[in-house]
C-alpha cells in the first residue's frame, strides 16, 4: 500500500490550531444580486452506486456524498483545508498523533448532535469486513493503527485507532507520520455516519425516506436512472450561509443529448463532448469553460517477457513516443484544451515543477528526426518495418486518439499499428494480465500530489500494468515518502522515465464544461474538482 | 384449448431453466468481474467483498443458492453495484416504467401502422398510397436511436415544447417522446406488412365474390379482408411486443427514462451478475408468454387453425 506524502497543505496547517468559521457568506461577492430560485441542477453521466459515505465508489456519487454529509475537513474553492465538523486539529511532534476538536454545533438532520463518536463508528464501519466496502483500502491508506489487521479479519474493528476522547475530541493513532492526514479528511470514507438510523434500516438506510445526514442538504428523491434531489439541511451548523436551496442531479447517459438539454435551459453544468469545445467557445465564450484537472493520458508498453521483443528496446520505446505530435492530438483531436504531456505527472499537481526535459525544448521536426534515427538505430526501416497492436477500452473518443496516433507513427516511421478495442471491463482483464502490446492507460489523482502518478511506475505498483521496473525509480519513490524536499527526487524520477519511456504521455485531462453565466463560484481552481453545492451560488438575469 | 395451453405452461419451465443455467454460466465466463476495477483491489479487500456476495463458493453452489432463493422467496439476489437495492427492487421500479412507454409505442406503432397500411392498400397506386408508403419507409429508416437526438433538438431546443427527458411518474409530456422515438421505425415495418397482405387479399377469390354479391366496399374491408390481412401481421406484432420492452435501452439513455432497459445494459457492463439474470429471466418469461399469446391469437384470426 502506498502512502501520500507532503500536500501543500501540510505546510500551511503544520501543528498550528485552526481557527473556526473562516468561511462565512462572504462567497458571495458585493453587488451581485442572487436569483429568487436557487436551484442548482447538473448532469451526470451514470447512475451512482451508492450515498453510503462508507462505500460510495464512483465520482458521481462521491459529490452527492459531500453534500449530505460533512467531514472533520472541507476543501475551499483552491482545494485548501477548511474547517468543516473539525474547528481544528493538533499533531503530535512525531506526527504520529492528531487530536481533532469537533464543533459543538453541529447536528445530524434529525436534530441530534454530530459527536465524535460518529466518526469512530464511522471509521470502524469503513474497515469492517462484515460491510466489505470497497475503500476498505483507503482506512488502510490513512495509516489507522491496527487498520491492515482488521481488514484482513484478524483483529475487531473496535481496536482500530482511533477514539472519542469526549463527545468533541476525536484522537486518531497512525502507523507512519503523515503530515497531510488532514487532508484525507476531506474524502468521502472519512465522514461520519448515523449509527442509530444504520441498525435500524441496515443496508436500506440511504434511501431518501430513511437517511439522516449532517451536511448542509438531505436527500429528498432518488429515482434511479432519471434524478435524485438534495434540499437544504436546516439542522446544518452554517445553514444560514447556504444559498443554494435545492440541488438535481439528472442522469443523462448521452453528452450530446445533455449538451442539447444544457442549451435549452435545463441544466446549469454539463459536459463538453470531446471536439465540440472551439465552436462553444465561440458562439457561447463565457459558458464554455476548460481548465487542467488531475488527470494524465498515456499509452503503456508492455515491457514484460510476454510483451513483444520490439518493445524490450528502449530506442523503439522512445522512438515512438517522439513522433507522437502533441499539439495534433489536443488541437485537432481533443480541441478541449487539454495541455499535450511530456511528462506522466500532470503540471497541475501541487508542488510539482515540470522539469525541463530535452524533448521539451525540441521542435517538433527535431522530435521526428531523433525518432527516426532511433528506430533506424534500433534495426527496423522500410525494409524491417515495426509491426505491433495497440488497444484501447471502446468509445469514440479513445478511437480518435488512436487513429491518429497510428496515422502519425505510420507516415513519421513507417510503422504498422493495429488497433484493437475491448469492452471495459474486458480491457482492464487484459492489461492486468499483460496481454497486449501497447495499450491506452490513464489515471486520475487520488490526492493532490505528485507520488499519486509515479507511485504507477513502481515495480511493486499493482497499478504498473506494463510491468515496467526500475530500481532507481523505486528508490526515489521511497525516499520521497519521508522527504522534506521532494522535487529534486520527482524531477529525477520524470528523467528517467524520458530515457527509459516506459508509457508515452500523450497529454493531461482538461475539465471541459458549459457553465450556466448565472451560477456563481463554481471552483475551477480546485484541480480535484471537490466542489460543494454550499459554496455556489444562482444569479438573477 | 385449455389443455393446450396447460401443456405450453409445462415446456415453459425447462426453457425458462435452460435460460437461466445458460446465462448463467455465459455471464460467469465473461472476462472480468463485478469487482474488476482500474484500481485493483487489496486481496484481503476483495475477499472480503466475495465473502459478503458469495461469489467465493464454487460454481455449482452459487448456481444452486441462487435458483433455491428464487424458487423458496423470490429473492433474485443484491445488486453488486447498488448497494440500497436489490433485484426485485430494481425490476420493480424500471419495468412499469419501461411497461408503459413500451406498451404505448406498441399501440401506437400498430394503430398507426395497420390504418396507413390499410389505406395505402384500399388506395393502391393513388397519392395516398405513395404517401403512405414513403410514410412507412421514411419511419421504418428512423430507428430509435436516430429519431431520439432529432425529436430532442426539435421539441426541446428549437420549439422549447418538451421537457428534454425526464419520466416525472410518467406525466404526459415526459411520454411523448419516447414514444414517437420507439414507435417509428416499427409503426414503418407494420404499415408496410399490411399493406401488402392487404393487396393480397383483395385480390383473392372470396373478396371478388363478396364484391359480386354488391356488399359495400367497408363491410367487405372490414368483414371479410381485415382478419386475413392481419395475420402475419400479429405474428410480427408477437415479437415486437417484447422488442418495445426490451430494446427500450436507446429511449432510457436518451430521455432518462429510468426504465429497465438501461439497467439490462449497465449490469451487463458493470458485470452485475444477479441483474442481469433477473432482467434476463424476466425478458425470457416474457417472451415465452407473449408468444403463448400470439399463437392463441392466430386461432381467432385464422378458422383453419385450432388447437
Amino acid at each position: 500500500m502506498k502512502h501520500m506524502t507532503h500536500l501543500a497543505v501540510a505546510t500551511l496547517l503544520s501543528t498550528t490550531m485552526l481557527t473556526g468559521a473562516a468561511i462565512a457568506a462572504s462567497h458571495v461577492p458585493e453587488g451581485v444580486t442572487l436569483a429568487d430560485d436557487q436551484t442548482f441542477t447538473y448532469r451526470v453521466l451514470d447512475e451512482h452506486s451508492s450515498v453510503d459515505p462508507q462505500v460510495v465508489e464512483d465520482v458521481t456519487g462521491a459529490e452527492i456524498v459531500r453534500d449530505l454529509f460533512e467531514g472533520l475537513m472541507n476543501q475551499n474553492e483552491d482545494g485548501k483545508l477548511v474547517p468543516g465538523v473539525a474547528t481544528g486539529f493538533e499533531a503530535s511532534e512525531d506526527k504520529m498523533t492528531y487530536t481533532f476538536t469537533l464543533r459543538e454545533d453541529a447536528k445530524w438532520s434529525n436534530g441530534d448532535p454530530v459527536t465524535a463518536g460518529d466518526f469512530v463508528y464511522a471509521w470502524r464501519r469503513a474497515a469492517d469486513p462484515a460491510l466489505a466496502s470497497p475503500y476498505q483500502w483507503f482506512i488502510e491508506l490513512m495509516s489507522l493503527e491496527n487498520a491492515g489487521e482488521i481488514i484482513a479479519g484478524e483483529m475487531e474493528p473496535s481496536e482500530l485507532g482511533v477514539t472519542a476522547v469526549d463527545d468533541y475530541t476525536l484522537e486518531v493513532r497512525l502507523t507512519s507520520p503523515l503530515p497531510y492526514f488532514p487532508q484525507m479528511t476531506t474524502h468521502a470514507t472519512t465522514f461520519p455516519a448515523p449509527q442509530s438510523v444504520i441498525e435500524e434500516h441496515g443496508d436500506e438506510w440511504t434511501k431518501p425516506e430513511n437517511i439522516v445526514s449532517n451536511g448542509a442538504y438531505v436527500l429528498t428523491e432518488h429515482l434511479p436512472n432519471e434524478r435524485s434531489t438534495r434540499e437544504r439541511n436546516e439542522m446544518y451548523w452554517d445553514n444560514e450561509n447556504t444559498i443554494i436551496d435545492k440541488v438535481v442531479a439528472l442522469v443523462i447517459n448521452d453528452e450530446n443529448v445533455a449538451l442539447t438539454r444544457y442549451l435549452a435551459g435545463e441544466l446549469d453544468r454539463t459536459d463538453i463532448p470531446a471536439g465540440q469545445y472551439p465552436q462553444l467557445k465561440e458562439e457561447y465564450p463565457e459558458e464554455a469553460t476548460s481548465f487542467p484537472r488531475l488527470c494524465n493520458y498515456y499509452y503503456t508498453f508492455n515491457v514484460s517477457d510476454s510483451g513483444p521483443e520490439a518493445f524490450q528496446d528502449v530506442n523503439v520505446r522512445r522512438a515512438l513516443a517522439m513522433a507522437v505530435d502533441r499539439n495534433i492530438i489536443t488541437e485537432k483531436v481533443m480541441q478541449g484544451g487539454q495541455p499535450p504531456a511530456y511528462t506522466f505527472t500532470p503540471a497541475a499537481v501541487a508542488g510539482f515543477e515540470p522539469p525541463t526535459l530535452p524533448w521539451t525544448e525540441m521542435s517538433q521536426a527535431e522530435r521526428d528526426q531523433m525518432a527516426k534515427d532511433l528506430l533506424a538505430e534500433a534495426g527496423y526501416g522500410p525494409d524491417n518495418p515495426l509491426e505491433f497492436e495497440m488497444v484501447y477500452n471502446t468509445s469514440e473518443a479513445h478511437e480518435k486518439v488512436a487513429v491518429a496516433l497510428s496515422q502519425l507513427w505510420k507516415s513519421k516511421l513507417g510503422v504498422q499499428a493495429t488497433l484493437a478495442n475491448m469492452e471495459w471491463k474486458v480491457f482492464l482483464e487484459e492489461r492486468g494480465n499483460q496481454n497486449f502490446e501497447l495499450a491506452r492507460g490513464a489515471w486520475c489523482g487520488d490526492y493532490n500530489e505528485a507520488s499519486t502518478f509515479l507511485d504507477l511506475l513502481d515495480s511493486d505498483s499493482g497499478y504498473n500494468d506494463g510491468k515496467f521496473s526500475n530500481e532507481r525509480v523505486d528508490e526515489l519513490l521511497e525516499q520521497a515518502k519521508t522527504s522534506d524536499d521532494t522535487t529534486p527526487l520527482y524531477t529525477e524520477v520524470e528523467e528517467i522515465l524520458y530515457e527509459e519511456m516506459p508509457v508515452i504521455p500523450i497529454y493531461h485531462y482538461a475539465g471541459v464544461y458549459m457553465l450556466d453565466t448565472d451560477l456563481g463560484n463554481w471552483p475551477v481552481d480546485n484541480v480535484e474538482q471537490n466542489w460543494y453545492s454550499k459554496n455556489l451560488y444562482k444569479i438573477a438575469e | 384449448m385449455v389443455s393446450y395451453i396447460f401443456r405450453r405452461l409445462l415446456i415453459a419451465i425447462p426453457t425458462i431453466l435452460i435460460l437461466i443455467v445458460a446465462s448463467f454460466f455465459l455471464i460467469h465466463f465473461a472476462p472480468g468481474g463485478p469487482f474488476t476495477s482500474e484500481r485493483p483491489l487489496p486481496p484481503a479487500v476483495l475477499a472480503n467483498i466475495e465473502a459478503r456476495y458469495g461469489l467465493d463458493q464454487p460454481l455449482w453452489k452459487q448456481l444452486w443458492d441462487y435458483l433455491t432463493n428464487i424458487v423458496l422467496h423470490f429473492d433474485f439476489g443484491p445488486s453488486f453495484k447498488f448497494k440500497d437495492r436489490d433485484v426485485n427492487d430494481i425490476i420493480a421500479q424500471g419495468f412499469p416504467i419501461s411497461l408503459t412507454y413500451g406498451s404505448l409505442a406498441f399501440l401506437a406503432a400498430s394503430i398507426v401502422g395497420i390504418a396507413l397500411g390499410v389505406t395505402a392498400a384500399i388506395r393502391h397506386n393513388s397519392w395516398i398510397d405513395y404517401t403512405a408508403v414513403s410514410m412507412g419507409i421514411g419511419a421504418q429508416a428512423l430507428p430509435n436511436f436516430i429519431m431520439g437526438p432529432i425529436l430532442i433538438l426539435v421539441f426541446t431546443l428549437w420549439l422549447g415544447w418538451l421537457p428534454g427527458g425526464g419520466w416525472n411518474g410518467g406525466q404526459w409530456p415526459y411520454l411523448i417522446m419516447p414514444v414517437i422515438a420507439l414507435s417509428t421505425s416499427y409503426m414503418g415495418n407494420i404499415a408496410r406488412l399490411t399493406r401488402s397482405s392487404m393487396l393480397e387479399v383483395l385480390n383473392s377469390n372470396f373478396i371478388r365474390t363478396a364484391r359480386a354479391k354488391g356488399l359495400p366496399t367497408r363491410a367487405v374491408i372490414w368483414r371479410h379482408a381485415m382478419k386475413p390481412t392481419l395475420l402475419p401481421v400479429v405474428s410480427y406484432l408477437g415479437p415486437v411486443f417484447v422488442y418495445v420492452l426490451t430494446g427500450s435501452v436507446f429511449v432510457d439513455m436518451y430521455f432518462s427514462t429510468g426504465g429497465l432497459g438501461q439497467a439490462y445494459v449497465g449490469s451487463a457492463l458493470t458485470r452485475d451478475y444477479a441483474v442481469l439474470l433477473g432482467v434476463t429471466i424476466l425478458y425470457g418469461t416474457l417472451t415465452v408468454v407473449v408468444n403463448l399469446l400470439t399463437d392463441l391469437a392466430y386461432a381467432w384470426f385464422d378458422p383453419k387453425i385450432r388447437y
